[in-house]
């Protein structure tokens, strides 16, 4: 057993949990966290994509113990005080979603694409830099276009994705 | 996953030495080869010793007059694709790893996992083996050419750590990659470097004991540098994987396709699916 401690979006936790915890466990069962999913454990499919210190990981294949200490946000932290954050909007607004498992993760990866881009992204960004999440019902086009339209809404005044 | 204890060592010393406190221990790095592997049952190490936190594993650095490359050994593969040391002296480095994987995977796969890991697929021990690198160990520097010895097998003794990886800076360097669409792993990756001595060519992705120099494309094109000069040259399919994503034959021609990509395409990577 190990100690581990981290901030989750904002909060500091601690728990006495086995070394082999996974992150995505850890999350889900110490913390009742089930915003964050595990769709096919073996590294695929990026439901449960979380960030740590501001980047974006597969929490099925990151020891907690390996993130003691760092700063985690999950799909739990996106919205504020009720207001959802713009890439929670595009995916309601664009029907983004079927049966919404692989939404958190889609959405974790999104916000790290788009905040590390710096610009508005374009439909080749998209497919390329979401990789790695898959959608079982695979409704990937309204997907796409839902992550373009949070990125221009993020990045509002950053200028056009095609003439950057 | 079976129980495990999990340690975060200091420096390298400590590391060789809880590795030889318990037999079952393995070095855990980004942990995107070793966790699947352990929930696979494929491993089931005791202890986990953990690399990334050891300072001076980590980083890029470029020797005096742009000779030579060093990436530490806990690298991320997101931190040598976008490193402007590497983007500048080798791009079709930074673009090979680029290409492994997919974003969640970069930002957490460290170069020295990959090598140590040795799979047939992966890309860095193409990068590697064209370039004739040296991986410096905590022990002794071995020339990439005596380190890959075959299929998840290398050169490296039981509990020898790999501090840092070092490359020659070529005159110039291409990687041509055929992706499987769902795994993302090469089916076929080609990496062609032009050095003043002639030209290297290495293959990964195909070969039934894991990355290996395609010496004939090597004479054709130290004699004559452009696609012209692959004309008429084949790749025997005797030594070659077979696999849900390709027969043998169909990699030997996949190589010689890749290849001439890579020498089209020098100085970055280009991809296909
Ligand atoms: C979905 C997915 C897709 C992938 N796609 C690709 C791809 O397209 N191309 C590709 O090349 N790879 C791919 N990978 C593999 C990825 O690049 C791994 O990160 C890499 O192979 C292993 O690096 P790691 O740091 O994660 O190592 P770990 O998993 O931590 O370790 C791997 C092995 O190396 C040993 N080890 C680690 N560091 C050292 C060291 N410094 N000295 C000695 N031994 C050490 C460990 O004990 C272990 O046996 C993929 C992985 C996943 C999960
Ligand atoms: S559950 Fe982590 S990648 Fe699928
Ligand atoms: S909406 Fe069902 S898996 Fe993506």
């Amino acid at each position: 057993m190990t100690i581990v401690s981290m901030r989750v979006n904002g909060v500091e936790v601690s728990r006495e949990v086995p070394d082999n915890i996974l992150l995505a466990y850890f999350l889900r069962e110490e913390l009742g966290m089930t915003g964050t999913h595990v769709g096919c454990d073996t590294s695929q499919c990026g439901c449960c994509v979380v960030h740590v210190d501001g980047v974006s990981l597969k929490s099925c294949t990151t020891l907690a113990a390996q993130v003691n200490g760092c700063s985690v946000s999950t799909i739990e932290g996106l919205a504020n005080e009720g207001v959802l954050h713009p890439i929670q909007k595009a995916f309601a607004a664009m029907h983004a979603l079927q049966c919404g498992f692989c939404t958190p993760g889609m959405m974790m990866s999104a916000v790290d694409l788009i905040t590390g881009h710096g610009r508005p992204l374009t439909e080749e960004d998209v497919r390329e830099g979401m990789e790695g999440n898959l959608c079982r019902c695979t409704g990937y086009h309204n997907i796409v276009k839902a992550i373009i339209t949070a990125s221009h809404e993020m990045h509002a005044g950053a200028g056009d994705a095609q003439a950057a | 996953m079976n129980p495990i204890t999990y340690l975060r060592p200091g420096s390298v010393d400590e590391a060789t030495r809880l590795r030889a406190d318990f037999e079952e221990a393995k070095y855990l790095s980004g942990g995107h080869t070793l966790l699947p592997s352990m929930k696979q049952g494929l491993a089931r190490p005791s202890h986990l010793i953990d690399l990334t936190a050891i300072p001076g594993l980590r980083g890029i650095a470029v020797e005096a007059g742009d000779a030579a490359l060093t990436i530490g050994a806990a690298t991320r593969h997101v931190e040598v694709a976008s490193s402007a040391d590497v983007l500048r002296v080798v791009p079709a480095l930074a673009g090979l790893a680029g290409s492994i994987g997919d974003r969640q995977v970069r930002n957490r796969g460290t170069i020295g996992g990959s090598v140590a890991n040795n799979d047939p697929s992966a890309d860095y021990p193409a990068g590697l083996l064209g370039l004739g690198a040296t991986v410096v160990t905590n022990q002794r520097e071995i020339p990439a050419d005596e380190y890959f010895v075959g299929l998840f097998d290398t050169a490296l003794e039981p509990g020898e750590v790999i501090v840092r990886v070092r490359l020659p800076v070529p005159l110039a360097a291409g990687y041509a990659k055929f992706r499987s669409a769902a795994s993302r792993y090469s089916v076929v990756g080609v990496f062609v470097v032009r050095t003043p001595q002639g030209v290297r060519v290495a293959v990964t992705g195909a070969g039934e004991g894991g990355v290996f120099r395609a010496t004939a494309l090597e004479a054709a094109l130290s004699a004559n540098f452009s696609a012209e000069a692959l004309a008429g040259l084949s790749i025997d399919s005797g030594a070659l994987l077979r696999d849900m994503n390709a027969t043998p034959e169909y990699r030997a021609n996949l190589i010689m396709v890749m290849a001439r990509h890579a020498v089209n395409n020098m100085g970055r990577v280009s991809m296909y699916k």
